[in-house]
């Protein structure tokens, strides 16, 4: 898996809603497909990604093949002060993309 | 992130060209096998209902579902869904379920909200493989369901699973 893109506001105030936007690239292949000599393609495809901000849960996904290969969250939260978000892809195949963040707070 | 952002990020992967080329072939695997689909799709979707209602009977029509009419292209959908609540300790939604009534596997993805979520919002992109209802289930911090259904037309199907 490649690097993750995450999007946080500039500065935020305790008590602000902010949204988080996050992306990161991946095939998605849903297991569904045969390649061109007719065989399956196996499944793989990121199918958890959670959040959380100083050690407790944000919000949490569990995706299946529905979801777009590269797959885009957007998502929202309540500052209850400054601390660091911590974001966790995990793919099929168990690979894990971990990225952390401190949050702006003002 | 704006949408010219999102293109400048995927196109600088060095997997971009696999990703085409995976995206051509999968709309060519649905035109071929939609009638397999179909049948396989029309239990599947109730059944994945049934998992996450039980027994409960879910109201009808509060759960905000932002999704385009028309999709051109059904590998990648945009959707919104929310649900207006205070996400107090009170009166929350704790989960979404979105579910893809004529995909092959009809469960798109399940989102947890928490204490901290401050809103029960949540954006991504979808996959579809045809014209079909979308429908959107919010189980509330009180054990109560909401439901909300959208028609999506589907102009080229996504090889959705």
């Amino acid at each position: 898996m490649a690097k993750a893109r995450i999007k946080l506001p500039e500065s935020t105030k305790v008590g602000d809603v902010i949204e988080i936007k996050t992306l990161i690239s991946h095939v998605m292949e849903t297991g569904q497909r045969k390649d061109a000599d007719g065989k399956p393609v196996p499944r793989s495809i990121i199918n958890s990604f959670k959040v959380t901000f100083a050690g407790q849960e944000v919000f949490a996904a569990e995706l299946h093949p529905g979801i777009s290969a590269n797959p885009y969250l957007a998502f929202f939260m309540k500052v209850p002060g400054p601390g660091e978000l911590e974001f966790t892809w995990i793919d099929d195949a168990g690979v894990k993309v971990v990225e952390k963040m401190k949050l702006n707070v003002v | 992130m704006a949408e010219s952002a999102r293109l400048t990020v995927l196109s600088s992967k060095p997997d971009r060209r696999k990703f085409t080329l995976g995206v051509t072939a999968s709309v060519a695997s649905v035109g071929l096998a939609p009638a397999l689909f179909a049948q396989d799709a029309g239990e599947g979707w109730e059944q994945t209902v049934k998992k996450v209602l039980g027994d409960a009977k879910p109201i009808e029509g509060k759960v905000l579902i932002d999704l385009p009419e028309i999709a051109e292209n059904g590998n990648t959908v945009p959707f919104t869904v929310s649900v207006d609540s205070p996400m107090t300790e009170t009166d929350n939604v704790r989960t979404i379920f979105i579910i893809a009534t004529a995909n092959p596997q009809p469960g798109v993805a399940t989102f947890h909200f928490s204490p901290l979520s401050g809103k029960a919002m949540v954006a991504g992109r979808m996959r579809l493989a045809r014209t079909q209802d979308v429908l959107v289930i919010a189980e509330l911090g009180d054990g109560r369901f909401l439901m909300s259904k959208r028609n999506v037309k589907v102009t080229i199907g996504g090889c959705g699973g």
